[in-house]
Protein backbone atom coordinates (compact mmCIF):
# COMPACT_ATOMS: atom_id res chain seq x y z
CA UNK A 1 0.00 0.00 0.00
CA UNK A 2 1.10 3.55 -0.68
CA UNK A 3 0.16 5.84 2.15
CA UNK A 4 0.05 9.55 1.44
CA UNK A 5 -0.38 11.68 4.52
CA UNK A 6 -0.84 15.45 4.82
CA UNK A 7 1.08 16.05 1.64
CA UNK A 8 1.40 19.66 0.52
CA UNK A 9 3.43 21.09 -2.31
CA UNK A 10 4.01 24.78 -2.87
CA UNK A 11 5.90 26.48 -5.70
CA UNK A 12 6.26 30.24 -5.74
CA UNK A 13 3.45 30.85 -3.22
CA UNK A 14 1.16 28.68 -5.31
CA UNK A 15 -0.37 25.82 -3.35
CA UNK A 16 -0.45 22.98 -5.86
CA UNK A 17 -1.13 20.12 -3.45
CA UNK A 18 -3.08 20.97 -0.35
CA UNK A 19 -2.95 18.57 2.59
CA UNK A 20 -3.53 15.36 0.65
CA UNK A 21 -4.19 12.23 2.66
CA UNK A 22 -5.12 9.09 0.79
CA UNK A 23 -4.25 5.45 0.37
CA UNK A 24 -3.48 3.61 -2.83
CA UNK A 25 -4.31 -0.06 -2.35
CA UNK A 26 -1.89 -2.83 -3.26
CA UNK A 27 -2.65 -5.24 -6.04
CA UNK A 28 -5.33 -3.10 -7.65
CA UNK A 29 -5.69 -0.65 -10.50
CA UNK A 30 -6.18 2.82 -9.03
CA UNK A 31 -7.46 5.54 -11.33
CA UNK A 32 -6.43 9.09 -10.50
CA UNK A 33 -9.05 11.39 -12.00
CA UNK A 34 -9.97 15.06 -11.94
CA UNK A 35 -10.04 18.17 -14.11
CA UNK A 36 -6.92 19.69 -15.73
CA UNK A 37 -4.66 21.36 -13.24
CA UNK A 38 -6.05 19.37 -10.31
CA UNK A 39 -2.55 18.31 -9.30
CA UNK A 40 -2.64 14.69 -10.48
CA UNK A 41 0.74 14.81 -12.18
CA UNK A 42 2.23 16.62 -9.23
CA UNK A 43 0.94 13.98 -6.82
CA UNK A 44 2.34 11.22 -9.01
CA UNK A 45 5.68 13.04 -9.16
CA UNK A 46 5.76 13.32 -5.36
CA UNK A 47 5.01 9.61 -5.00
CA UNK A 48 7.80 8.78 -7.46
CA UNK A 49 10.14 11.11 -5.54
CA UNK A 50 10.68 13.33 -8.55
CA UNK A 51 9.83 16.33 -6.41
CA UNK A 52 10.13 16.96 -2.71
CA UNK A 53 6.90 17.83 -0.89
CA UNK A 54 6.85 20.96 1.25
CA UNK A 55 4.95 19.18 4.03
CA UNK A 56 3.84 15.62 4.64
CA UNK A 57 5.16 12.22 3.72
CA UNK A 58 4.64 9.23 1.49
CA UNK A 59 5.03 5.69 2.79
CA UNK A 60 5.34 2.70 0.56
CA UNK A 61 4.69 -0.63 2.25
CA UNK A 62 5.08 1.19 5.58
CA UNK A 63 8.53 2.56 4.69
CA UNK A 64 9.08 6.29 4.45
CA UNK A 65 9.83 7.16 0.84
CA UNK A 66 12.75 9.43 1.75
CA UNK A 67 14.50 6.58 3.59
CA UNK A 68 14.61 4.22 0.62
CA UNK A 69 17.86 3.86 -1.30
CA UNK A 70 17.40 5.11 -4.90
CA UNK A 71 18.53 1.80 -6.38
CA UNK A 72 16.09 -0.14 -4.22
CA UNK A 73 13.26 2.26 -5.03
CA UNK A 74 13.92 1.85 -8.75
CA UNK A 75 13.21 -1.85 -8.38
CA UNK A 76 9.97 -1.17 -6.55
CA UNK A 77 8.45 1.68 -8.52
CA UNK A 78 8.43 2.80 -12.14
CA UNK A 79 6.79 5.90 -13.58
CA UNK A 80 5.80 6.98 -17.07
CA UNK A 81 5.46 10.74 -17.00
CA UNK A 82 3.01 12.88 -18.93
CA UNK A 83 5.78 14.72 -20.75
CA UNK A 84 7.85 12.11 -22.50
CA UNK A 85 11.33 13.28 -23.21
CA UNK A 86 14.84 11.95 -22.97
CA UNK A 87 18.03 13.91 -23.45
CA UNK A 88 19.82 11.54 -25.79
CA UNK A 89 18.98 10.50 -29.33
CA UNK A 90 18.22 6.88 -28.77
CA UNK A 91 16.63 3.84 -30.39
CA UNK A 92 13.45 2.18 -29.16
CA UNK A 93 15.15 -1.06 -28.10
CA UNK A 94 17.81 0.87 -26.19
CA UNK A 95 15.18 2.92 -24.36
CA UNK A 96 13.29 -0.21 -23.40
CA UNK A 97 16.62 -1.74 -22.36
CA UNK A 98 17.13 1.04 -19.82
CA UNK A 99 14.17 -0.46 -17.95
CA UNK A 100 16.58 -3.25 -16.93
CA UNK A 101 19.11 -0.78 -15.53
CA UNK A 102 18.00 -1.08 -11.87
CA UNK A 103 18.52 -4.84 -12.13
CA UNK A 104 21.62 -5.16 -14.27
CA UNK A 105 23.33 -1.73 -14.18
CA UNK A 106 23.68 -1.71 -17.94
CA UNK A 107 25.25 -5.16 -18.35
CA UNK A 108 22.38 -6.95 -20.05
CA UNK A 109 22.19 -10.68 -19.48
CA UNK A 110 20.37 -13.14 -21.71
CA UNK A 111 17.41 -12.96 -19.32
CA UNK A 112 17.41 -9.15 -19.59
CA UNK A 113 17.40 -9.36 -23.36
CA UNK A 114 14.53 -11.83 -23.22
CA UNK A 115 12.59 -9.40 -21.01
CA UNK A 116 13.26 -6.57 -23.47
CA UNK A 117 12.19 -8.71 -26.38
CA UNK A 118 8.99 -9.65 -24.53
CA UNK A 119 8.18 -6.01 -23.74
CA UNK A 120 8.75 -5.03 -27.38
CA UNK A 121 6.28 -7.71 -28.41
CA UNK A 122 3.71 -6.79 -25.79
CA UNK A 123 3.67 -3.14 -26.77
CA UNK A 124 3.67 -3.89 -30.47
CA UNK A 125 7.11 -2.36 -30.99
CA UNK A 126 9.06 -5.25 -32.48
CA UNK A 127 8.92 -3.79 -35.96
CA UNK A 128 10.02 -0.40 -34.63
CA UNK A 129 12.77 -1.52 -32.28
CA UNK A 130 15.57 -0.12 -34.41
CA UNK A 131 13.97 3.32 -34.95
CA UNK A 132 15.10 6.45 -33.19
CA UNK A 133 12.53 7.87 -30.78
CA UNK A 134 12.24 11.11 -32.71
CA UNK A 135 11.20 9.13 -35.79
CA UNK A 136 8.05 7.82 -34.06
CA UNK A 137 4.48 9.05 -33.81
CA UNK A 138 3.21 10.28 -30.45
CA UNK A 139 1.41 7.03 -29.71
CA UNK A 140 4.36 4.87 -30.71
CA UNK A 141 6.66 6.90 -28.50
CA UNK A 142 4.20 6.57 -25.64
CA UNK A 143 4.27 2.80 -26.10
CA UNK A 144 8.06 2.80 -26.06
CA UNK A 145 8.08 4.52 -22.68
CA UNK A 146 5.39 2.19 -21.39
CA UNK A 147 7.48 -0.78 -22.52
CA UNK A 148 10.48 0.64 -20.69
CA UNK A 149 8.52 0.95 -17.44
CA UNK A 150 7.09 -2.51 -17.99
CA UNK A 151 10.60 -3.93 -18.41
CA UNK A 152 11.59 -2.36 -15.11
CA UNK A 153 9.39 -5.04 -13.55
CA UNK A 154 8.49 -3.15 -10.38
CA UNK A 155 5.81 -3.78 -7.74
CA UNK A 156 4.34 -0.38 -8.45
CA UNK A 157 3.70 1.18 -11.83
CA UNK A 158 2.66 4.85 -12.04
CA UNK A 159 1.30 6.03 -15.38
CA UNK A 160 0.40 9.62 -16.16
CA UNK A 161 -2.27 9.82 -18.87
CA UNK A 162 -0.91 6.78 -20.75
CA UNK A 163 -3.91 6.67 -23.08
CA UNK A 164 -3.34 10.20 -24.36
CA UNK A 165 -1.95 9.37 -27.76
CA UNK A 166 -3.06 5.78 -28.12
CA UNK A 167 -5.57 4.53 -30.68
CA UNK A 168 -8.52 2.37 -29.58
CA UNK A 169 -6.75 -0.92 -30.07
CA UNK A 170 -3.61 0.02 -28.19
CA UNK A 171 -5.56 1.75 -25.44
CA UNK A 172 -7.61 -1.35 -24.79
CA UNK A 173 -4.59 -3.61 -25.04
CA UNK A 174 -2.68 -1.46 -22.53
CA UNK A 175 -5.51 -1.61 -20.00
CA UNK A 176 -5.77 -5.37 -20.53
CA UNK A 177 -2.03 -5.70 -19.87
CA UNK A 178 -2.37 -3.68 -16.69
CA UNK A 179 -5.30 -5.84 -15.59
CA UNK A 180 -3.27 -8.98 -16.23
CA UNK A 181 -0.23 -7.60 -14.38
CA UNK A 182 -2.42 -6.83 -11.38
CA UNK A 183 -4.44 -10.05 -11.39
CA UNK A 184 -1.70 -12.51 -12.27
CA UNK A 185 1.59 -10.71 -11.69
CA UNK A 186 0.90 -9.32 -8.21
CA UNK A 187 1.59 -5.77 -9.38
CA UNK A 188 -0.09 -2.54 -8.32
CA UNK A 189 -0.93 0.20 -10.80
CA UNK A 190 -1.78 3.87 -10.39
CA UNK A 191 -2.96 5.48 -13.58
CA UNK A 192 -4.13 8.99 -14.43
CA UNK A 193 -7.16 8.64 -16.73
CA UNK A 194 -9.27 11.22 -18.48
CA UNK A 195 -11.76 8.92 -20.13
CA UNK A 196 -14.31 8.05 -17.47
CA UNK A 197 -15.40 5.00 -19.43
CA UNK A 198 -11.95 3.50 -19.11
CA UNK A 199 -12.03 4.29 -15.41
CA UNK A 200 -15.39 2.58 -14.97
CA UNK A 201 -14.36 -0.39 -17.07
CA UNK A 202 -10.95 -1.13 -15.59
CA UNK A 203 -10.23 0.61 -12.29
CA UNK A 204 -10.77 -1.07 -8.93
CA UNK A 205 -10.20 2.06 -6.94
CA UNK A 206 -10.63 5.75 -7.72
CA UNK A 207 -8.96 8.82 -6.26
CA UNK A 208 -10.62 12.03 -7.46
CA UNK A 209 -8.78 15.32 -7.18
CA UNK A 210 -9.62 18.94 -7.75
CA UNK A 211 -7.65 22.09 -6.98
CA UNK A 212 -4.90 20.23 -5.18
CA UNK A 213 -7.21 18.30 -2.88
CA UNK A 214 -8.77 14.85 -2.82
CA UNK A 215 -12.52 15.23 -3.37
CA UNK A 216 -13.41 11.59 -2.94
CA UNK A 217 -11.81 8.18 -3.09
CA UNK A 218 -12.82 4.56 -2.74
CA UNK A 219 -13.82 1.47 -4.70
CA UNK A 220 -14.92 2.46 -8.20
CA UNK A 221 -18.35 0.87 -8.02
CA UNK A 222 -19.15 2.71 -4.78
CA UNK A 223 -17.77 6.19 -5.36
CA UNK A 224 -17.99 6.81 -9.12
CA UNK A 225 -21.61 7.91 -9.16
CA UNK A 226 -23.40 10.40 -11.38
CA UNK A 227 -23.63 12.96 -8.60
CA UNK A 228 -20.00 12.64 -7.47
CA UNK A 229 -18.57 12.79 -10.99
CA UNK A 230 -20.81 15.67 -12.07
CA UNK A 231 -19.67 17.61 -9.05
CA UNK A 232 -16.01 16.74 -9.65
CA UNK A 233 -15.92 17.93 -13.25
CA UNK A 234 -18.56 20.65 -12.78
CA UNK A 235 -20.51 19.35 -15.75
CA UNK A 236 -23.39 16.96 -16.11
CA UNK A 237 -22.34 13.30 -16.21
CA UNK A 238 -24.70 10.34 -16.12
CA UNK A 239 -23.49 6.90 -15.08
CA UNK A 240 -25.64 4.08 -16.48
CA UNK A 241 -25.43 0.33 -16.83
CA UNK A 242 -25.69 -1.74 -19.97
CA UNK A 243 -25.16 -5.50 -20.01
CA UNK A 244 -23.72 -5.28 -16.50
CA UNK A 245 -21.13 -2.75 -17.59
CA UNK A 246 -21.09 0.81 -16.38
CA UNK A 247 -20.79 3.77 -18.72
CA UNK A 248 -20.47 7.49 -18.30
CA UNK A 249 -22.51 9.63 -20.65
CA UNK A 250 -21.28 13.18 -21.01
CA UNK A 251 -20.96 13.63 -24.73
CA UNK A 252 -23.95 15.89 -25.25
CA UNK B 1 -2.12 -7.43 -31.83
CA UNK B 2 -1.48 -10.34 -34.17
CA UNK B 3 -4.32 -10.05 -36.64
CA UNK B 4 -2.60 -9.19 -39.91
CA UNK B 5 0.31 -11.29 -41.13
CA UNK B 6 2.93 -8.76 -42.14
CA UNK B 7 6.41 -9.82 -43.25
CA UNK B 8 8.33 -10.65 -40.09
CA UNK B 9 10.14 -7.54 -38.79
CA UNK B 10 13.87 -7.80 -38.08
CA UNK B 11 14.18 -9.63 -34.80
CA UNK B 12 15.51 -7.93 -31.72
CA UNK B 13 18.92 -9.47 -31.24
CA UNK B 14 19.92 -8.14 -27.87
CA UNK B 15 21.52 -4.93 -26.74
CA UNK B 16 24.87 -3.38 -26.03
CA UNK B 17 27.66 -5.51 -27.45
CA UNK B 18 30.99 -4.76 -25.82
CA UNK B 19 32.74 -1.61 -27.14
CA UNK B 20 35.81 -3.71 -28.01
CA UNK B 21 33.77 -5.51 -30.65
CA UNK B 22 33.01 -2.27 -32.48
CA UNK B 23 34.49 -2.09 -35.99
CA UNK B 24 34.53 1.70 -36.14
CA UNK B 25 36.61 1.96 -32.98
CA UNK B 26 39.17 -0.53 -34.29
CA UNK B 27 39.38 1.28 -37.62
CA UNK B 28 39.94 4.59 -35.84
CA UNK B 29 42.58 3.08 -33.56
CA UNK B 30 44.39 1.55 -36.52
CA UNK B 31 44.30 4.83 -38.44
CA UNK B 32 45.68 6.63 -35.41
CA UNK B 33 48.53 4.15 -34.99
CA UNK B 34 49.47 4.64 -38.65
CA UNK B 35 49.23 8.42 -38.33
CA UNK B 36 51.47 8.35 -35.25
CA UNK B 37 54.01 6.19 -37.06
CA UNK B 38 54.11 8.56 -39.99
CA UNK B 39 54.43 11.54 -37.67
CA UNK B 40 57.36 9.98 -35.81
CA UNK B 41 59.40 8.49 -38.63
CA UNK B 42 58.65 10.42 -41.78
CA UNK B 43 61.34 12.96 -42.52
CA UNK B 44 64.34 11.49 -40.72
CA UNK B 45 62.86 10.31 -37.47
CA UNK B 46 64.70 6.99 -37.50
CA UNK B 47 68.11 8.55 -38.13
CA UNK B 48 68.37 10.74 -35.10
CA UNK B 49 67.23 9.77 -31.65
CA UNK B 50 67.28 13.48 -30.78
CA UNK B 51 64.64 14.29 -33.40
CA UNK B 52 62.70 11.23 -32.39
CA UNK B 53 62.66 12.32 -28.76
CA UNK B 54 61.45 15.79 -29.66
CA UNK B 55 58.74 14.28 -31.80
CA UNK B 56 57.72 11.85 -29.09
CA UNK B 57 57.11 14.69 -26.65
CA UNK B 58 55.17 16.58 -29.28
CA UNK B 59 53.16 13.49 -30.19
CA UNK B 60 52.40 12.88 -26.51
CA UNK B 61 51.14 16.44 -26.29
CA UNK B 62 48.94 16.07 -29.35
CA UNK B 63 47.45 12.81 -28.05
CA UNK B 64 46.79 14.25 -24.58
CA UNK B 65 45.14 17.33 -26.02
CA UNK B 66 43.10 15.35 -28.53
CA UNK B 67 41.87 12.86 -25.97
CA UNK B 68 41.00 15.54 -23.44
CA UNK B 69 39.19 17.80 -25.92
CA UNK B 70 37.23 14.88 -27.37
CA UNK B 71 36.22 13.40 -24.05
CA UNK B 72 35.48 16.77 -22.43
CA UNK B 73 33.19 17.72 -25.30
CA UNK B 74 31.17 14.51 -25.18
CA UNK B 75 30.87 14.76 -21.39
CA UNK B 76 29.76 18.37 -21.58
CA UNK B 77 27.16 17.61 -24.22
CA UNK B 78 25.82 14.77 -22.09
CA UNK B 79 25.58 17.09 -19.13
CA UNK B 80 23.76 19.84 -21.03
CA UNK B 81 21.67 17.48 -23.20
CA UNK B 82 22.66 18.98 -26.53
CA UNK B 83 25.08 18.44 -29.35
CA UNK B 84 26.12 21.96 -30.23
CA UNK B 85 27.75 23.36 -27.14
CA UNK B 86 31.27 22.54 -26.10
CA UNK B 87 33.25 23.59 -23.03
CA UNK B 88 35.27 25.92 -25.27
CA UNK B 89 32.19 27.62 -26.73
CA UNK B 90 30.95 28.10 -23.20
CA UNK B 91 34.16 29.92 -22.29
CA UNK B 92 35.69 27.20 -20.11
CA UNK B 93 39.21 27.63 -21.46
CA UNK B 94 38.95 31.38 -21.09
CA UNK B 95 38.06 30.64 -17.48
CA UNK B 96 41.16 28.49 -17.10
CA UNK B 97 43.35 31.29 -18.44
CA UNK B 98 41.67 33.71 -16.07
CA UNK B 99 42.36 31.41 -13.13
CA UNK B 100 45.96 31.09 -14.22
CA UNK B 101 46.34 34.84 -14.60
CA UNK B 102 44.80 35.41 -11.19
CA UNK B 103 47.28 32.96 -9.71
CA UNK B 104 50.22 34.70 -11.41
CA UNK B 105 48.82 38.09 -10.41
CA UNK B 106 49.04 37.12 -6.78
CA UNK B 107 52.22 35.16 -7.33
CA UNK B 108 54.40 37.43 -5.23
CA UNK B 109 51.98 37.19 -2.35
CA UNK B 110 51.80 33.42 -2.80
CA UNK B 111 55.57 33.20 -3.46
CA UNK B 112 54.75 31.37 -6.64
CA UNK B 113 58.29 31.52 -7.92
CA UNK B 114 59.22 28.90 -5.33
CA UNK B 115 56.51 26.49 -6.48
CA UNK B 116 57.44 23.78 -8.91
CA UNK B 117 55.57 23.36 -12.16
CA UNK B 118 53.49 20.48 -10.86
CA UNK B 119 52.18 22.44 -7.89
CA UNK B 120 51.34 25.45 -10.05
CA UNK B 121 49.49 23.27 -12.52
CA UNK B 122 47.57 21.46 -9.80
CA UNK B 123 46.76 24.83 -8.23
CA UNK B 124 45.40 26.10 -11.54
CA UNK B 125 43.35 22.95 -12.00
CA UNK B 126 41.92 23.05 -8.49
CA UNK B 127 40.85 26.68 -8.96
CA UNK B 128 39.37 25.73 -12.30
CA UNK B 129 37.26 22.96 -10.75
CA UNK B 130 35.99 25.34 -8.08
CA UNK B 131 35.13 28.10 -10.55
CA UNK B 132 33.40 25.67 -12.93
CA UNK B 133 31.20 24.29 -10.15
CA UNK B 134 30.27 27.79 -9.03
CA UNK B 135 29.30 28.85 -12.54
CA UNK B 136 27.38 25.65 -13.16
CA UNK B 137 25.41 25.99 -9.95
CA UNK B 138 24.69 29.65 -10.67
CA UNK B 139 23.79 29.53 -14.35
CA UNK B 140 24.06 26.34 -16.35
CA UNK B 141 21.86 24.21 -14.14
CA UNK B 142 18.95 26.60 -14.62
CA UNK B 143 19.47 27.62 -18.23
CA UNK B 144 20.11 24.08 -19.47
CA UNK B 145 16.84 23.76 -21.36
CA UNK B 146 17.28 26.97 -23.27
CA UNK B 147 20.14 26.47 -25.71
CA UNK B 148 20.00 29.95 -27.16
CA UNK B 149 20.31 31.38 -23.69
CA UNK B 150 23.23 29.04 -23.01
CA UNK B 151 25.07 30.18 -26.14
CA UNK B 152 24.53 33.78 -25.12
CA UNK B 153 25.70 33.12 -21.59
CA UNK B 154 28.77 31.33 -22.96
CA UNK B 155 29.69 34.16 -25.29
CA UNK B 156 29.25 36.75 -22.56
CA UNK B 157 31.21 34.71 -20.04
CA UNK B 158 34.00 34.10 -22.53
CA UNK B 159 34.20 37.81 -23.25
CA UNK B 160 34.08 38.68 -19.58
CA UNK B 161 36.81 36.18 -18.68
CA UNK B 162 39.05 37.36 -21.52
CA UNK B 163 38.53 41.01 -20.63
CA UNK B 164 39.37 40.48 -16.99
CA UNK B 165 42.34 38.35 -18.00
CA UNK B 166 43.56 41.10 -20.34
CA UNK B 167 43.11 43.72 -17.65
CA UNK B 168 45.02 41.75 -15.06
CA UNK B 169 47.82 41.04 -17.51
CA UNK B 170 48.30 44.73 -18.12
CA UNK B 171 48.99 45.12 -14.43
CA UNK B 172 51.62 42.40 -14.43
CA UNK B 173 55.31 43.10 -14.64
CA UNK B 174 57.14 41.73 -17.70
CA UNK B 175 58.64 38.69 -15.99
CA UNK B 176 55.26 37.63 -14.63
CA UNK B 177 53.68 38.24 -18.01
CA UNK B 178 56.21 35.94 -19.61
CA UNK B 179 54.88 33.12 -17.41
CA UNK B 180 51.52 33.47 -19.17
CA UNK B 181 52.25 34.51 -22.69
CA UNK B 182 52.84 31.06 -24.10
CA UNK B 183 49.44 29.88 -22.89
CA UNK B 184 47.32 32.59 -24.45
CA UNK B 185 47.20 31.23 -28.00
CA UNK B 186 46.91 27.71 -29.30
CA UNK B 187 50.45 26.46 -29.91
CA UNK B 188 51.49 22.95 -30.69
CA UNK B 189 55.16 23.86 -30.83
CA UNK B 190 56.71 24.01 -27.39
CA UNK B 191 55.09 21.37 -25.24
CA UNK B 192 56.63 21.23 -21.82
CA UNK B 193 57.81 17.79 -20.74
CA UNK B 194 56.88 18.23 -17.06
CA UNK B 195 53.43 19.51 -17.94
CA UNK B 196 52.98 16.54 -20.23
CA UNK B 197 53.81 14.08 -17.46
CA UNK B 198 51.28 15.62 -15.07
CA UNK B 199 48.67 15.87 -17.79
CA UNK B 200 49.10 12.25 -18.78
CA UNK B 201 48.88 11.12 -15.15
CA UNK B 202 45.70 13.11 -14.46
CA UNK B 203 44.11 11.89 -17.66
CA UNK B 204 45.08 8.31 -16.98
CA UNK B 205 43.32 8.43 -13.61
CA UNK B 206 40.29 10.06 -15.18
CA UNK B 207 40.04 7.54 -17.99
CA UNK B 208 40.15 4.67 -15.50
CA UNK B 209 37.20 6.27 -13.73
CA UNK B 210 35.37 6.74 -17.04
CA UNK B 211 35.98 3.13 -18.04
CA UNK B 212 34.06 2.11 -14.94
CA UNK B 213 31.33 4.74 -15.24
CA UNK B 214 30.44 4.94 -18.90
CA UNK B 215 27.20 3.00 -18.44
CA UNK B 216 26.05 5.40 -15.76
CA UNK B 217 26.75 8.23 -18.18
CA UNK B 218 24.31 6.63 -20.63
CA UNK B 219 21.64 6.91 -17.93
CA UNK B 220 22.69 10.44 -17.00
CA UNK B 221 22.13 11.44 -20.63
CA UNK B 222 18.46 10.47 -20.39
CA UNK B 223 17.88 13.50 -18.22
CA UNK B 224 17.21 14.03 -14.56
CA UNK B 225 13.76 12.52 -14.10
CA UNK B 226 14.33 9.38 -16.13
CA UNK B 227 17.77 8.82 -14.63
CA UNK B 228 16.52 9.22 -11.08
CA UNK B 229 13.60 6.90 -11.57
CA UNK B 230 16.09 4.28 -12.75
CA UNK B 231 17.89 4.69 -9.45
CA UNK B 232 20.87 6.79 -10.54
CA UNK B 233 22.23 9.32 -8.04
CA UNK B 234 21.94 12.04 -10.63
CA UNK B 235 23.20 15.09 -8.77
CA UNK B 236 26.31 13.37 -7.50
CA UNK B 237 27.28 12.02 -10.90
CA UNK B 238 26.59 15.41 -12.46
CA UNK B 239 29.11 17.08 -10.17
CA UNK B 240 31.68 14.35 -10.78
CA UNK B 241 31.33 14.76 -14.52
CA UNK B 242 31.67 18.51 -14.19
CA UNK B 243 34.88 18.11 -12.21
CA UNK B 244 36.15 15.72 -14.89
CA UNK B 245 35.43 18.30 -17.59
CA UNK B 246 37.23 20.99 -15.60
CA UNK B 247 40.31 18.77 -15.29
CA UNK B 248 40.30 17.92 -19.00
CA UNK B 249 39.92 21.55 -20.08
CA UNK B 250 42.73 22.50 -17.72
CA UNK B 251 44.96 19.82 -19.21
CA UNK B 252 44.43 20.79 -22.82
CA UNK B 253 44.54 24.53 -22.23
CA UNK B 254 47.69 24.27 -20.15
CA UNK B 255 49.40 22.16 -22.81
CA UNK B 256 48.55 24.07 -25.99
CA UNK B 257 46.20 26.95 -25.19
CA UNK B 258 42.58 27.58 -26.08
CA UNK B 259 40.99 25.68 -29.00
CA UNK B 260 37.50 27.03 -29.49
CA UNK B 261 36.04 24.80 -32.18
CA UNK B 262 38.02 21.55 -32.25
CA UNK B 263 35.56 20.00 -29.80
CA UNK B 264 32.57 20.85 -31.94
CA UNK B 265 34.20 19.38 -35.03
CA UNK B 266 35.04 16.21 -33.12
CA UNK B 267 31.59 15.74 -31.60
CA UNK B 268 29.86 16.23 -34.97
CA UNK B 269 32.15 13.63 -36.58
CA UNK B 270 31.75 11.26 -33.64
CA UNK B 271 27.97 11.30 -33.71
CA UNK B 272 27.74 10.88 -37.45
CA UNK B 273 30.17 7.96 -37.36
CA UNK B 274 28.96 6.10 -34.27
CA UNK B 275 25.21 6.84 -34.33
CA UNK B 276 24.88 5.60 -30.78
CA UNK B 277 24.00 7.01 -27.38
CA UNK B 278 26.45 4.75 -25.56
CA UNK B 279 29.39 6.44 -23.90
CA UNK B 280 31.37 3.22 -24.08
CA UNK B 281 31.51 3.97 -27.82
CA UNK B 282 31.22 7.76 -27.93
CA UNK B 283 34.04 8.58 -25.52
CA UNK B 284 36.78 6.48 -27.14
CA UNK B 285 35.59 7.46 -30.62
CA UNK B 286 35.72 11.17 -29.78
CA UNK B 287 39.17 10.81 -28.25
CA UNK B 288 40.48 8.86 -31.26
CA UNK B 289 38.96 11.23 -33.81
CA UNK B 290 40.39 14.29 -32.07
CA UNK B 291 43.84 12.69 -31.88
CA UNK B 292 43.63 11.68 -35.52
CA UNK B 293 42.77 15.24 -36.61
CA UNK B 294 45.61 16.71 -34.57
CA UNK B 295 48.29 14.18 -35.53
CA UNK B 296 47.54 14.09 -39.27
CA UNK B 297 47.02 17.85 -39.31
CA UNK B 298 50.34 18.46 -37.61
CA UNK B 299 52.16 16.05 -39.93
CA UNK B 300 50.65 17.79 -42.92
CA UNK B 301 51.49 21.31 -41.81
CA UNK B 302 54.91 20.60 -40.36
CA UNK B 303 56.35 18.23 -42.97
CA UNK B 304 54.54 18.97 -46.20
CA UNK B 305 53.50 22.59 -46.04
CA UNK B 306 56.34 23.61 -43.76
CA UNK B 307 54.01 25.83 -41.78
CA UNK B 308 54.91 25.29 -38.16
CA UNK B 309 52.11 27.10 -36.42
CA UNK B 310 49.04 27.20 -38.64
CA UNK B 311 47.33 23.94 -37.59
CA UNK B 312 45.36 25.62 -34.83
CA UNK B 313 44.21 28.34 -37.19
CA UNK B 314 42.93 25.85 -39.77
CA UNK B 315 41.16 23.68 -37.20
CA UNK B 316 39.54 26.73 -35.72
CA UNK B 317 38.50 27.88 -39.16
CA UNK B 318 36.86 24.55 -40.07
CA UNK B 319 35.22 24.20 -36.67
CA UNK B 320 34.00 27.78 -36.75
CA UNK B 321 32.55 27.22 -40.20
CA UNK B 322 30.74 24.12 -38.93
CA UNK B 323 29.36 26.06 -35.98
CA UNK B 324 28.01 28.77 -38.29
CA UNK B 325 26.52 26.13 -40.60
CA UNK B 326 24.75 24.47 -37.68
CA UNK B 327 23.50 27.87 -36.56
CA UNK B 328 22.23 28.73 -40.03
CA UNK B 329 20.55 25.35 -40.49
CA UNK B 330 18.58 25.99 -37.33
CA UNK B 331 20.19 23.07 -35.50
CA UNK B 332 20.69 25.36 -32.53
CA UNK B 333 17.26 25.74 -31.05
N1 LIG C 1 6.44 24.30 -12.64
C1 LIG C 1 5.28 24.82 -12.27
N2 LIG C 1 5.23 26.10 -11.81
C2 LIG C 1 4.07 26.64 -11.40
N3 LIG C 1 2.91 25.99 -11.41
C3 LIG C 1 2.88 24.74 -11.86
C4 LIG C 1 4.06 24.07 -12.31
N4 LIG C 1 3.73 22.83 -12.69
C5 LIG C 1 2.41 22.72 -12.51
N5 LIG C 1 1.89 23.85 -12.01
C6 LIG C 1 0.49 24.10 -11.65
O1 LIG C 1 0.13 23.12 -10.70
C7 LIG C 1 -1.21 22.72 -10.90
C8 LIG C 1 -1.28 21.22 -10.99
O2 LIG C 1 -0.58 20.77 -12.14
P1 LIG C 1 -0.60 19.24 -12.57
O3 LIG C 1 -0.21 18.42 -11.39
O4 LIG C 1 0.21 19.11 -13.79
O5 LIG C 1 -2.13 19.02 -12.92
P2 LIG C 1 -2.86 17.81 -13.64
O6 LIG C 1 -1.84 16.77 -13.95
O7 LIG C 1 -3.88 17.35 -12.66
O8 LIG C 1 -3.50 18.37 -14.86
C9 LIG C 1 -1.71 23.45 -12.15
O9 LIG C 1 -2.51 24.53 -11.73
C10 LIG C 1 -0.47 23.93 -12.81
O10 LIG C 1 -0.71 25.14 -13.46
MG1 LIG D 1 -1.14 16.05 -15.67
Amino acid sequence: MIDVSHLSYVIADHQILNDITTQLPRNQITALIGPNGAGKSTLLGAIARQLTPSVGEVRIGGENLTQIDPQVLAKRMAIVAQQLHVGSRIRVADLVGFGRWPHSQGRLSAADNAAISDALKRFDLTALHHRFLDELSGGQRQRAFLAMAYTQDTDWLLLDEPLNNLDLKHARSLMAHLRQMVDHGGKSVVVVLHDLNFTLAWADHVVAMRAGQVVFSGPTTEVATSIALSDLYQTEIEVTSLNDRRFALYHR
Amino acid sequence: MHDISLPAPPAYRGNSPHPLTNRHLWALALALVVACGVFLFWGGGWQSSYILQLRLVKLGGLLCVGASVGVATVLFQTLTNNRILTPAIMGFDALFLLMKTVLVFFSTALSLQFWDNTTVFLGDTAMMIGATMAIFAAVLRRARHDIQLLVLVGVIFGLLFRTITGFLQRLLDPSEFAMLQADMFAQFGGIDRDALTIAATLMGALFIWLAGSHRRLDVLALGRNSAQSLGLRYDRLQLQVLAAIAVLVSVSTALVGPLAFLGLLVSALTHSLMRSHRHGLLLPAAALIACLILVTGQTLFERILNLQSSLAVVIEFCGGLLFLTLLARGKIK
